[in-house]
């Protein structure tokens, strides 16, 4: 019988320095560090440009850095620009970004399993959950002998460091770069890209059919309701297509099961 | 800004709330004690695929395929990563090569 996710449990043994140590901090550290390079170049250039554009609406610096960090979030963060230009309406701030930030509630979905048993690191993990984070631990076997909270924990702050990091340089520099960076964004397509044939290769039947349906009804939400209002419907379309197909895409291995059983054993890695 | 200090800040801790609220959800309502319903289970199996298709749409959103440049280096870009992707398979190259081809794009030839 085929498995779906055997690439994100597989890799893993008991032979690990022991969890908490400065050796294993280092060792999951260096593991993370590559995979996060090319979100390194998007977010200095993504978090740059969302400074840069604060700068230009007569913020100081201190703006940018403050939402990058807090709400971290890009997208929101420039919509959060015209909010603080706008009306005073916290209520409608509020519906605003949980609307456009619905898409983390699968994220949320998709972790349960994976962010089990990892005490204190937990709520950071949440927290930093963005698109790259996301995409980089959802999709990353954590290599043999490195600690799998450790790991997603780098993915994540060196994530959020990268993003805060270009919005406060962004509001420092303003809009004075001696090259022209049109077309950089691009890199977070192309990671996106890749992230996805990595998983398809390593997926069989069902895991195509959830990356096709994944594509083609975001693809159709996007033509039929623009890209301003696309993402909820076509989320709702999916959860319900996944509820349908059921009985085609399940089987019985789930990486929750496989999870617990490699890891969460060991229990209270804190 | 128009809006006085504790406004703009008020602003922001409400986009902070309803972003934190989406991420945190999920894991308040199946907490770590108990065991998820095996319809969260399947689905938490089936979303990442599903959600890496829609990530590449959602970064490609505002690609204008009836104006403009037609979306072609975009088209031509995503051909060259993917390529190269399956041939090498190293994240790093595959990347960078989409990435400046399309600057190139969009700065010279478009």
């Amino acid at each position: 019988m085929w498995t779906m996710t055997e690439h994100s449990t597989k890799n893993r043994d008991g032979a690990t320095p022991a969890e908490g140590t400065r050796g294993a901090r280092l060792a999951a550290l260096k593991a993370a560090l590559p995979l996060t390079a090319p979100i390194c170049f998007g977010f200095l250039f993504l978090g740059g440009s969302y400074g840069i554009l604060m700068g230009t609406k007569g913020f100081s610096f201190v703006w940018p850095m403050c939402m990058a960090l807090f709400i971290f979030a890009g997208s929101m963060e420039f919509v959060t620009v015209n909010l603080l230009l706008s009306a005073f309406n916290p209520v409608a701030a509020f519906l605003l970004a949980f609307m456009v930030n619905a898409r983390h509630l699968f994220y949320g979905l998709s972790m349960l399993g994976r962010f089990k048993g990892l005490g204190w690191k937990r709520p950071f993990l949440i927290y930093g959950m963005c698109d790259e984070t996301f995409a980089v631990n959802v999709s990353t076997p954590v290599p043999k002998g490195v600690d799998r909270g450790w790991f997603y924990l780098w993915v994540t702050w060196l994530n959020q460091a990268y993003w805060v990091a270009g919005a406060t340089l962004g509001g420092l520099v303003g809009s004075h770069l001696p090259f022209s960076t049109e077309g950089l964004d691009f890199v977070l397509t192309a990671l996106f890209v890749v992230i996805f044939l990595d998983q398809w290769l390593a997926s069989q039947r069902p895991g195509h059919v959830a990356g096709m349906l994944g594509v083609l009804v975001s693809a159709a939400a996007l033509v039929f309701l623009g890209p301003d209002r696309f993402m909820v419907p076509a989320m709702v379309v999916m959860l319900v297509l996944f509820l349908v197909l059921r009985p085609w895409l399940d089987d019985m291995k789930t990486d929750a099961d496989a999870v617990n059983r490699n890891q969460g054993v060991q229990g209270g890695e804190q | 800004m128009t809006m006085p200090l504790w406004q703009g800040i008020a602003t922001v801790l409400a986009v902070v709330a309803g972003t934190i609220l989406t991420r945190f959800i999920p894991f308040w309502l199946f907490p770590e004690s108990k065991e998820p319903p095996r319809t969260v289970t399947y689905l938490g199996k089936v979303l990442p695929y599903a959600m890496g298709g829609l990530l590449i749409v959602y970064s490609l959103r505002t690609t204008n395929v009836l104006a403009g440049s037609h979306g072609v280096p975009e088209l031509i870009a995503l051909l060259i990563t993917v390529g190269l992707h399956v041939w090498k398979r190293s994240m790093l190259l595959s990347i960078a090569a989409g990435t400046i081809s399309y600057m190139l794009l969009v700065q010279l030839v478009f």
